[in-house]
């Protein structure tokens, strides 16, 4: 009787070990899924402002506890994100990582430009055209604003130019702007 | 679909109709404006024309500044096919093309064409189509979207787009409702334009194919709805109807619903429902464009409210300046708080940020309102939850929970609570007891989600480059080390497999050596037996030597001059010292003519070996001298660069010297380091000879004393120069100390010697520097 019941669980136990260590195999999780879900939310301006060397590591210590409080590109509303995400509570900005400044975009001042390559080289999205000799330009578009370029250049050519607001890219802020906007009562 | 197109018809012959939700009644005035005939202005003296004035991407600009214009001449162009070219609105010519500030919100500038009118108001030649109906439906369409006409109800949607719908089309309405408040522009224009609108609606009719049109006018628009039930009687599937007042019937869904008792889905178009809506405006616009060939370049504008003396609808240019509409319509701005001009109605306009600002294409109303007409400044109070905004919201949609998760910035929240839905008309804010101007947060919130929607986009763009840039660079790394492996491979190879052929290689050398040497005696013994030519291979040194002297001379004399005056000419200098080694030269030739002049030094006939090396020995005196000298003059002179070409000399020197006979360097080596300890030993005088203790052959002993004489006497003349110009500078004290590491520069031969040498000049030269420097301070100084 109490071997036919040891017998039994023991049977058991290895049958649920079996298909335990199958699972474990058969559904394995390639990397860290939190990882990528902090990646998502930061900005990918690949700065390095962090202390880390681009998003992605960043978001690999982020998901490894550490503070979300670190990425100036991404300002407030990335923190609040994060936080939201890792279940901690929202922190101010660090300010020894910088400040959440206005968006920029790098300009290569384009007479001075000696052909380098060494912009090319820093830029980490790859938003510098040029070749050695040849007079380089920034994509504009593509250029995250992390000011990485203008370290490296041996003449001091790059300028970060903070991105002047369009009427596409106006957030209806009458702070800023002259007139305030209705709709108006008409008054009966 | 919850009602067939039978079903519609049939309540629409009824004068039945459906209703939306919500909705408000504000006061209309109306007849402020519509009393009077559409008025033709001026022309002003100069137009603004914002290169976008639809929704879309605006073209690019095919006018240059000094471009003459005439009228009706296309501006833009754009390849792209959510854009609508501009046109210039009279003959002129274009003065600027800039950013001006013109009719938005935020008063930003945007890229504008700017005409000076010429006042002759001269055509461009027109191509109108006569018999539409013959033509393909491609050209009429692409006549529209070269005729610039974009949506005139408010929303400037272009036109072309919608007249390419390909999706069956039921029900076509033209919209003639005008619910807005204070706006009579269209009311005007189907009063006194009815049946060109009639034209227009034909010319839509033939493109789309509808199966009824509904042309819809609001009841309070009486003279309107006669004169285009007049125009349209004729033909039974155009539809004129009169429906109930009620703000904002004239909105596009709001219609379609009030008309059909359909709902245009969310996220779709009018025209997935069957519905197709043009303003009467456009059809008005599409008329002209397709039978006079007239491009949009002007539209009517109303001025009203009580701030004008004279209320009207004008004809106004697109690009005429605000200013000039009002002064036509006598605005009085003492009537007003402060001035305030605003464009569109009351309820879904914006106050302008200046006069100045041109009129466009979507400019259908200038509302300069007077003092207690419209309550501009409201006090915002906290929301009391009253919910009267939800009962007048017409798409059904909570106004409340909207403001709160805007203003909270909540705005993921309040995208679920279908922010997007929202059609800004206004209705909310108007019946807020508490004047919160909800339709501004519900903007805001807008403009935010849109920019964050942008960053998302630009983060996830940015990651890819990332990525990408970041595999490229690993995968260059990966080939770099590849090839670094490789080449390994090969140098290891290389270096295993010729060893042996290296070894045969030096064996070779050694042989080569040995034949030249041979030959070389050979040669020798031939020439010996002439005389002439047998002494001159000593001569020539010694005449080398001379030469080397008297340079150094020249460079003496050329520098100690200059010296004095404690600044040196370059040019000069090596001028002097050119003429000085020409003399040189020249009397070594004469020496070497004249053989009895002979030098106390070995002339008899010697073997090719002693020759070569004497000569090589010789050759590298020179050089020392030559160094030395070159020192001295980068020491004494504040340039550098006069050294180099000196010293340059020394390296083929050398060269020459391993090539020839490395084991005959080494000697010359041993040799010169013996010397050097010797000098070193005794560094004043030069008197000491110990030719013996040379560990070299008795052969070469003769040989070795000899160019230690000739070495000997090239240091004293080159420690005698040190001394005199010690001497002559006395207190040029780095020149002085400059001298003398070139003095020991002179004496030694050595590789070790050279470097020493160059060491030494490399310090003369930072000391040269520094006292240029000085000088140039001294100068600068006394220049201040």
């Amino acid at each position: 009787m109490l071997l036919s019941s040891l017998l039994a669980l023991g049977l058991l136990a290895l049958a649920f070990g079996l298909a335990l260590g199958y699972a474990a195999i058969r559904f394995k999780v390639e990397g860290d899924p939190l990882v990528d879900q902090v990646d998502a939310i930061l900005p990918q301006t690949q700065c390095g402002q962090c202390g880390y060397p681009g998003c992605r590591p960043y978001a690999e210590a982020i998901a490894n506890g550490d503070d979300i409080n670190k990425c100036p590109p991404g300002g407030e509303s990335t923190i609040k994100e994060l936080a939201e995400l890792m279940g901690v509570e929202a922190k101010p900005l660090d300010a020894a990582h910088g400040e959440d400044a206005a968006p920029k975009v790098a300009y290569i001042r384009e007479d001075e430009c000696i052909g380098c390559t060494k912009c090319i080289q820093a830029c980490p999205v790859d938003a510098i055209v040029g070749a050695a000799k040849q007079m380089h330009t920034v994509i504009n578009d593509a250029c995250t604003g992390c000011d990485l370029c203008v370290e490296p250049c041996p003449v001091d050519c790059i300028d970060m130019v903070t991105v002047t607001p369009t009427t596409a890219s106006w957030q209806w802020d009458f702070n800023q702007t002259p007139r305030g906007d209705i709709p108006v009562k008409v008054i009966s | 679909m919850p009602y067939d197109f039978e079903q519609i018809v049939e309540r629409i012959d009824q004068q039945k109709f459906w209703t939306f939700p919500g909705g408000v009644h504000p006061d209309g005035r109306k007849h402020l404006s519509n009393q009077t005939a559409i008025d033709t202005l001026p022309i002003p003296k100069q137009l603004v024309i914002p290169v976008k004035q639809h929704i879309g991407t605006a073209g690019t600009c095919l006018v240059a500044v000094g471009d003459s214009v005439l009228k009706g001449q296309t501006l833009t162009s754009s390849p792209h096919p959510f854009s609508v070219p501009v046109h210039a609105p009279t003959s002129g010519v274009v003065t600027a093309i800039e950013e001006r500030t013109t009719a938005h919100p935020s008063g930003l500038p945007e890229l504008c064409v700017v005409i000076e009118a010429d006042g002759n108001d001269t055509w461009a030649p027109l191509s109108p189509i006569s018999h539409y109906q013959e033509q393909p439906k491609s050209t009429l369409v692409s006549a529209i979207c070269e005729a610039g006409i974009a949506g005139l109800g408010g929303a400037g949607f272009p036109t072309h787009i919608k007249s390419t719908a390909r999706k069956k089309v039921e029900f076509l309405i033209i919209n003639g409702v005008e619910c807005e408040p204070y706006i009579t522009a269209d009311d005007r224009l189907m009063r006194e334009f009815a049946w060109q609108i009639r034209q227009g609606i034909d010319i839509v009719r033939h493109l789309i194919t509808p199966k009824v049109i509904i042309v819809a006018i609001e009841d309070n628009k009486p003279e309107a709805y006669n004169a285009m039930l007049q125009v349209c009687k004729d033909t039974p599937a155009i539809r004129v109807v009169q429906i109930p007042t009620k703000y904002p019937a004239g909105g596009e869904k709001q219609l379609i619903q009030v008309l059909t008792g359909r709902e245009v889905p969310r996220t779709g178009l009018p025209a997935d429902i069957g519905v197709m809506m043009f303003n009467v405006g456009t059809c008005y616009a599409v008329a002209d464009a397709i039978l006079h060939g007239k491009p949009l370049i002007r539209r009517v504008v109303t001025i009203t409210g009580e701030a004008v003396q004279k209320p009207q609808n004008v004809w106004a240019l697109i690009g005429t300046p605000i200013q000039h509409l009002l002064t036509q319509a006598q605005y009085q701005v003492k009537k007003q708080k402060q001035p305030t001009v605003i464009m569109g109605g009351p309820m879904m306009g914006f106050t302008l940020p200046s006069v100045d600002v041109p009129v466009v294409k979507i400019t259908n109303c200038l509302l300069a309102p007077a003092r207690k007409e419209l309550n501009l400044q409201q006090r915002e109070l906290a929301c009391i939850r009253c919910s009267a905004c939800a009962d007048a919201c017409p798409v059904s949609l909570l106004p409340q929970q909207m403001y709160w998760h805007s203003k909270a910035l909540e705005l993921d929240k309040a995208e679920e609570y279908n922010l997007f839905d929202c059609i800004e008309c206004g209705a909310c804010a108007y019946v807020c007891p508490s004047e919160i101007p909800l339709v501004h947060y519900y903007r805001k919130a807008k403009a935010q989600i849109r920019i964050q929607r942008d960053e998302k986009d630009k983060a996830e763009k940015s990651k890819q480059r990332f990525e990408a840039r970041k595999a490229r660079l690993e995968k260059e790394k990966q080939e770099r080390e590849a090839k670094h492996q490789k080449a390994a491979a090969a140098r290891k190879k290389a270096t295993q497999q010729p060893a042996a052929a290296e070894e045969s290689g030096a064996k070779d050398k050694v042989a080569a050596a040995l034949a030249r040497a041979k030959a070389k005696k050979a040669e020798q013994a031939q020439t010996s037996d002439e005389s002439a030519s047998e002494q001159s291979s000593p001569d020539n040194n010694k005449a080398r030597v001379a030469a080397a002297i008297a340079r150094a001379k020249a460079k003496k004399t050329g520098q100690s001059a200059p010296a004095e005056t404690g600044q040196s000419d370059n040019t000069e200098d090596e001028r002097k010292a050119k003429v000085a080694a020409a003399v040189a030269r020249a009397k070594a030739k004469k020496a070497a003519a004249t053989p009895a002049s002979s030098a106390p030094e070995n002339t008899e006939p010697s073997s090719a070996d002693n020759d070569s090396r004497e000569a090589q020995r010789k050759a590298k005196i020179a050089a020392a001298v030559a160094k030395a000298k070159a020192k001295k003059h980068a020491a004494d002179e504040t340039s550098s660069q006069t050294e180099e070409p000196n010293s340059e000399p020394v390296a083929p020197a050398q060269q020459e010297e391993s090539a020839e006979a490395q084991r005959k360097a080494k000697i010359a080596a041993a040799v010169a380091k013996a010397k050097a300890k010797k000098q070193a030993a005794d560094e004043t005088s030069s008197q000491t000879e110990e030719p013996n203790s040379d560990p070299v052959a008795p052969a070469q002993q003769e040989e070795s004393a000899e160019a230690q004489r000739k070495a000997k006497i090239a240091a004293a003349v080159a420690k005698a120069k040190a001394k005199k110009q010690a001497a002559q500078e006395p207190d040029d004290n780095a020149a002085q100390t400059d001298n003398e590491p070139a003095s020991t520069a002179e004496e030694e031969d050595s590789p070790e010697a050279q470097r020493k040498a160059k060491i030494a000049a490399a310090v003369a030269r930072a000391k040269a520097r520094k006292v240029q420097r000085e000088a140039q301070h001294n100068g600068s100084e006394d220049n201040e």
